[in-house]
Formats: structure tokens, C-alpha cells, sequence
């Protein structure tokens, strides 16, 4: 049902000579990532719908390094940021939204000390923003009951106290929303922070991300819900151990809300 | 008169005082070698935390039992206190409870004293079990076995030990009440101690006063113990949580460091200016190492943390790296920092105050490569911590080490690295193709 995607580049807003409301930081697994990918259309999606006037920087966007840092290798790190500050600066950018919580935490908390300070929200935060200023009426039925349990990001939960903004959003969807035993402050990583999404794990007995399945399973939902590409290729993983991907599906908010209003 | 039991009363004192000194002052010297951290921030938000977390106790209770039983014995800890105040002034002026011109508030005092260390004796039998008979797993992770374990066991044991005498002190000064012995003053209510008076059938006054002697002695000369124990066990919480709260992270977890070293070298880059192949100044200073390999990389706080660890291992009942097997433990990390430290500043003692190279170092001869890359900097370990403890800066701070000093990062780690640098992106793709999504 939906038409072409309009994706304003900001090159094009400055050639305009005008400014966007938003920055919409699509990240290096937002831009190449397949499973990633659809999140991101979605979040456009709800972008276009709701006529809010965005730009991304397309071909200019580089990795925030936020992975590089938790590795370690800080020098990366700062390589990157200074470059992307430079360019962030450049386009008077004031307003960044993500999809992903690592580069949100990363723009929000770690760009700051190096000349780029912006004000960086998640898109769960954003979606919830547009739908409390009236701009975005949420009328879909698709969810409606369904058994939806959330599993929070580490960078989005634990690393900057957001675990209302998600569950918000579940509900406005009339989602049945379930709880984890582990969730909010206390829920279990995915497994692929600190840069372990592009690591083999250390040897042991299990996967970080087959054990946070069997956590969101004890809940029997038919849909486990993420605020994070990395949260999402972990969870479709570990779904895919467990032999119920046929049952049980994994979806970003994004996708979820973009579903429930057919966009 | 008879001076001889104040001496011996001021001799216990003050060697009991003067030691625990001595050692306040190696542990202030041994975190002094940690690096300088700005912490004079966000005064009021700091008071608050301690307040908060480390009188308040409010991370303890995020465990209901174990939280509950520790409120008992802290509050123990605390309010037993004033009747050490008490035996202080009778040692040393030769007083028998020279508090009871308190009256009826005195009795009230002595009342809940008894009723406390009951609680308290109750709650540390409960701990014991826990640890020794239930045996709850993050008690018995392998980083607690030999020491570790029989330091938790003998706190307890101490504990029970100085409520006990504290208990049989009182029920034989009441009994001595009882039977009008002068010098015991008719002061204090005993509505626990009062129960085990019958332990003493028909003893004579003399062998009563010896049994109210000895405990009075052997509470206070536990208590002296106890507290020079402390340097030596994982106990100095009791102490170290108040500042270790305070000094603790006021930033949003997620928020890292930015390396200033890194910086420096960055923007040097950057400057079109410089020259690349310019020779350093003959002056030039040593350029800084980048993350940590030993303790004194660390920063001070970081080692307060270390010494501020009760071993309780919430933080490893959490790790995910720990729940699903691997080496890596928060717990191990903060209990080798501190072995490391200790071993550090011994090294300085026995070498007139500088530190000898022993060829050992944090890295690799205490924690692994393993453990570090095991981590997924979820933040779940900070997160337990009930006082403010942060493994996961020291674990970052090892991960800077081995990648930006060693170039010893997992290949894939490094083939992620090199696509940044080339590309842009963690995978190998062109930057040119970053908006291609939208056409697919």
C-alpha cells in the first residue's frame, strides 16, 4: 500500500537553503543490515505518514564508532566522531533521531565531550512525541489482544533509564503487553552489546541470546517486541534455535505501529 | 583504688585504635596510586546518592531477603555502637554503665540493644545457612573458594560471637543486679538476656563477676579486633560504601569516557598544520599510556571500588556472559584488582616506598583476555551493584590496553575495525551505497 519513500537527503535541504525539523540517523545496521533495513522503511513510514519534515545524510553518514569504543579502541572511536561531528556541525544539525539505542546513546552522551552536542532521541521517544502532539492517531486493530512482551535494550533501559516510551507505545497498539521476569532495570542482555555482534562468543555452556529466548517464552507471546536492530537479529536467532519462528515473531515498535496502521 | 584495669583498658585502646590508623593510611596510600579522576561535581546530586544508597539501603532491598536481613544487621552494626561508646567511658574511668543517670530512656536504650542483637544473631545464622547449607550459587562461583569463602564465614562468626557475649554480659551484670552486688548499678531493661540467666543456676557472686568480666572484656576486645580485621577481609564496606556511593558515577550509564590522551592525538591528526613527520621536542613528555594493564592505570576511584567490594556477587548472578558460562565474572574482576592492589603496595613497603617491577601486572596475570572480550557492556552488573561499584569501566579500560597498545583484539573484532576505518560501517560495504535502501 505505501507509495515511493520520501527520503530527503540534507545535501538537498541545503541546496534548498532550508533547515528539517529532524535528523533521522539511520546507522550503519539501519542502512545494510536486511532484517534492519525494514525497520528503518518502517520508521520512514511513520515519518512520511505523520509529515514530519526529516533528512537523513545518506552517502555523508558514517559509523558513530560507538562499536569501535566498546571494543576499545577508543582512537577509532574519536576518529569517527570528530568526523561526523564535523559534518553534523556543518548542517547546523539540532535534532537527531535513531533507530538504534547504541548510536542514541552514543550522539547523546559520548559526542558531547567532543563538540557535538544535539539533542538525540530514540525513535520510540519520537514516535510517542508525535502521537501525544496529535500528529500521529494511532486507529489500527491488528494488535489488538495480542501477547506482545518487550525486551529492552541495554543502551536504551539500563544505559539511559527508557523503559516507558516502548511499553507506551505497545499499549496505544492495545497490545496485551507481558512482562519478562528479567525487564526494565533488571532485563538480560541480547547478547551482541560490547561488540560481541561481531565476535564469536567466549567458550560456554549456552548463548546469551537462546538464554534471553527462553526468558521472553516463559511470557507465551506471539510477538516479542525490540527497540534495537541488534536486540532484533538476536532474538530472530535465538526464536530460530527454539524451532518457533513459524509461531512466534520478532518486531521492532516501529514495525509494529507501521503494521498497525497499514502503512 | 585499683588503676590497673584502666592501663590495660587504655593500652587495648589505643593499640587497638592505632593499628586500625595504620592501616587506613596504607589503604589511603595504595588508592592515592590510582590515576586522578574529576569527581567534585554535582556536589549535591553525590550527598544525595550516599544518602540514598548507601544509608538508605535502597539497592540492598531490590532483594527482599537478603535485603531485609542485611537492614537487621546494619542497623546492629549502628545503633550497638552507643553501648561501645558506653564501655569505653567505664574502661578507661572505671565506671559500671555510667550511662544509666539516662533513666528510664537508658533502659529503653539497653532494651533494643538486647532485641537487635537477638535479630542480628538471627539474621547471621539465616546468612550462614545461605552460604553453607542452601548454598546459593553466587556464593559458591569459583572465584569465591579458599579465602574468600572462610572470610565470609568468620565475619559471621564474629558477629554471632560479639552479640553472644553481649548477651551473657548483660545477663550476668542483671543477675548481679538482682542479688544487690554493689558496684552494679540497677540500670537497664533485659528482655532477651533476661531468659538465659538461668544458665547460671546458683553461682556465687565472685564466679558471676568473673563470667560479667570476662564477657565485658572479650566484647570490647572483639569489637577492636573486628575493626582491624576489616582492612584484611571484604568487609571494609562497612566503612568504604559511605565515600565509595559518593564518588560513584553521576553520568547515564551508557556514557563511557572520552580518552583525553586519545583526544590529544586526534585533533593532532586533524590539524592540517602539523606536520606528520616532525621529531618530538627533545622536552617532549612521554606520551601516555592508553587504557590500563595494571592497577595504577586505573583511577583512584576505580581502586576504591575494589575495596569497597563486600563479594555479595549480584553483579555475577546477573552477567549474561556469567549466566551462560563464560570465564568472565564482575565480581572476579573487582576481587583481582584489589589482590593486585594489595600485592602492589606491599611491593612499595618492602622497597623503601617505590615500587620494585615484579614482572606482574592486572592483565593477564590476574584476569584474562577471556574474561574482558566475554563482556557485552550491558551495564547489568553496574546496575546490581548495591554500592556503586563499576566493574564494567575497569573492564573497558582493559579492552583499551590490549587493542590500542597490544593491536590484540579477536581477528574479527579487528576485521569490524578495519571496515570502520575503510569503509565507514562495522560490515564491508561502500559508503556510497548507504542510501540504497530506499530504492530496494
Amino acid at each position: 500500500m505505501s507509495d515511493q519513500l520520501k527520503v530527503p537527503t540534507m545535501e538537498q535541504f541545503m541546496a534548498e537553503g532550508k533547515q528539517p525539523e529532524i535528523l533521522f540517523w539511520v546507522g550503519s545496521a539501519g542502512s545494510f543490515d536486511d532484517r534492519a533495513k525494514k525497520i528503518t522503511k518502517a520508521f520512514v513510514k511513520i515519518l512520511n505518514k505523520a509529515n514530519v519534515d526529516f533528512a537523513v545524510l545518506g552517502t555523508e553518514e558514517s559509523c558513530t564508532g560507538d562499536v569501535a569504543k566498546r571494543a576499545g579502541n577508543e582512537f577509532l572511536f574519536q576518529m569517527q566522531a570528530v568526523m561526523n561531528i564535523e559534518l553534523l556541525n556543518g548542517y547546523e544539525i539540532k535534532k537527531i533521531v535513531t533507530c538504534d539505542p547504541h548510536s542514541y546513546n552514543c550522539l547523546k552522551n559520548e559526542y558531547p565531550g567532543l563538540g557535538g552536542t544535539y539533542e538525540v532521541i530514540h525513535h520510540t521517544q519520537f514516535i510517542q512525541e508525535l502521537i501525544k502532539n496529535g500528529r500521529l492517531t494511532i486507529e489500527g486493530n491488528a494488535f489488538n489482544g495480542k501477547r506482545i512482551t518487550f525486551h529492552d535494550p541495554c543502551y536504551l533501559g539500563r544505559a539511559n533509564n527508557e523503559y516507558d516510551a516502548p511499553r507506551a507505545l505497545l499499549n496505544t497498539i492495545k497490545a496485551d503487553v507481558v512482562e519478562m521476569k528479567r525487564s526494565k532495570s533488571t532485563a538480560l542482555c541480547c547478547g551482541a552489546g560490547g561488540a560481541q555482534m561481531f565476535k564469536e562468543p567466549e567458550k560456554g555452556d549456552k548463548d546469551i541470546n537462546v538464554l534471553r529466548t527462553e526468558d521472553a517464552l516463559k511470557t507465551s507471546p506471539n510477538i516479542i517486541a525490540t527497540g534495537c536492530p541488534y536486540c532484533n537479529t538476536m532474538m530472530t536467532d535465538g526464536i530460530k534455535s527454539k524451532e518457533k519462528e513459524e509461531s512466534i515473531k520478532v518486531k521492532d515498535i516501529a514495525e509494529l505501529i507501521a503494521e498497525s496502521e497499514n502503512l | 583504688m585499683d588503676y590497673i584495669s584502666n592501663i590495660l583498658f587504655a593500652i587495648l585502646l589505643i593499640v587497638g585504635v592505632g593499628f586500625f590508623v595504620k592501616n587506613i593510611k596504607r589503604l589511603s596510600r595504595n588508592i592515592k596510586l590510582g590515576k586522578d579522576v574529576k569527581v567534585d561535581d554535582n556536589k549535591s546530586l553525590r550527598w544525595k546518592n550516599m544518602a540514598k544508597i548507601a544509608l538508605g539501603q535502597t539497592k540492598m532491598v531490590v532483594r527482599p531477603v537478603a535485603g531485609f536481613l542485611h537492614i537487621i544487621v546494619y542497623a546492629g552494626f549502628i545503633i550497638i555502637n552507643i553501648e561501645v561508646f558506653e564501655i569505653i567511658i567505664d574502661g578507661l574511668f572505671g565506671t559500671h554503665r555510667v550511662l544509666s543517670f539516662l533513666g528510664s530512656f537508658y533502659n529503653v536504650l539497653i532494651g533494643s540493644f538486647e532485641i537487635l542483637a537477638l535479630l542480628v544473631i538471627v539474621s547471621v545464622v539465616i546468612f550462614w545457612i545461605r552460604r553453607n547449607v542452601i548454598k546459593i550459587k553466587r556464593f559458591v562461583k569459583p572465584e569465591m573458594e579458599g579465602w574468600p569463602k572462610n572470610d565470609g564465614n568468620l565475619i559471621l562468626y564474629i558477629e554471632l560471637l560479639l552479640m553472644t557475649l553481649f548477651l551473657v554480659m548483660n545477663a550476668a551484670d542483671y543477675q548481679l543486679q538482682l542479688l544487690d552486688t554493689p558496684h552494679y548499678t540497677k540500670a537497664g531493661a533485659f528482655p532477651i538476656s533476661q531468659f538465659i540467666t538461668s544458665i547460671f543456676g546458683d553461682m556465687s557472686v565472685s564466679s558471676l563477676i568473673i563470667i560479667e568480666r570476662a564477657t565485658w572484656w572479650l566484647h570490647i576486645a572483639g569489637i577492636l579486633f573486628f575493626l582491624n580485621y576489616l582492612y584484611y577481609s571484604k568487609h571494609l564496606h562497612i566503612l568504604l560504601a559511605f565515600p565509595n556511593t559518593y564518588y560513584g558515577s553521576v553520568k547515564p550509564k551508557g556514557q563511557f569516557t572520552n580518552l583525553d590522551a586519545v583526544t590529544k592525538e586526534v585533533k593532532l591528526m586533524m590539524d592540517p598544520n602539523a606536520d606528520p613527520f616532525a621529531a618530538p621536542a627533545e622536552d617532549a613528555p612521554i606520551p601516555e599510556k592508553f587504557g590500563a594493564s595494571d592497577v595504577q592505570d586505573l583511577n583512584w576511584v576505580q581502586l576504591l571500588n575494589a575495596y569497597s567490594c563486600t563479594e555479595c556477587g549480584r553483579c555475577t548472578s546477573s552477567c549474561p556472559a556469567n549466566l551462560t558460562g563464560k570465564k568472565l565474572s564482575p565480581r572476579k574482576i573487582m576481587m583481582d584488582t584489589r589482590d593486585r592492589l594489595e600485592e602492589v603496595g606491599k611491593n612499595i613497603d618492602a622497597n623503601n616506598g617505590v615500587f620494585k617491577d615484579d614482572g606482574k601486572q592486572l592483565l593477564g596475570d590476574y584476569i584474562s583476555s577471556e574474561e574482558l572480550w566475554a563482556c557485552t557492556s550491558c551495564n547489568a552488573c553496574v546496575e546490581e551493584c548495591p554500592i556503586s561499584i563499576d566493574p564494567l569501566s575497569i573492564i573497558i579500560d582493559m579492552r583499551r590496553y590490549l587493542v590500542m597498545e597490544q593491536s590484540a583484539a579477536p581477528t574479527e573484532l579487528n576485521n569490524m575495525m578495519s571496515n570502520i576505518e575503510n569503509n565507514g560501517a562495522p560490515w564491508p560495504y561502500n559508503q556510497m551505497d548507504r542510501l540504497n535502501w530506499v530504492k530496494e
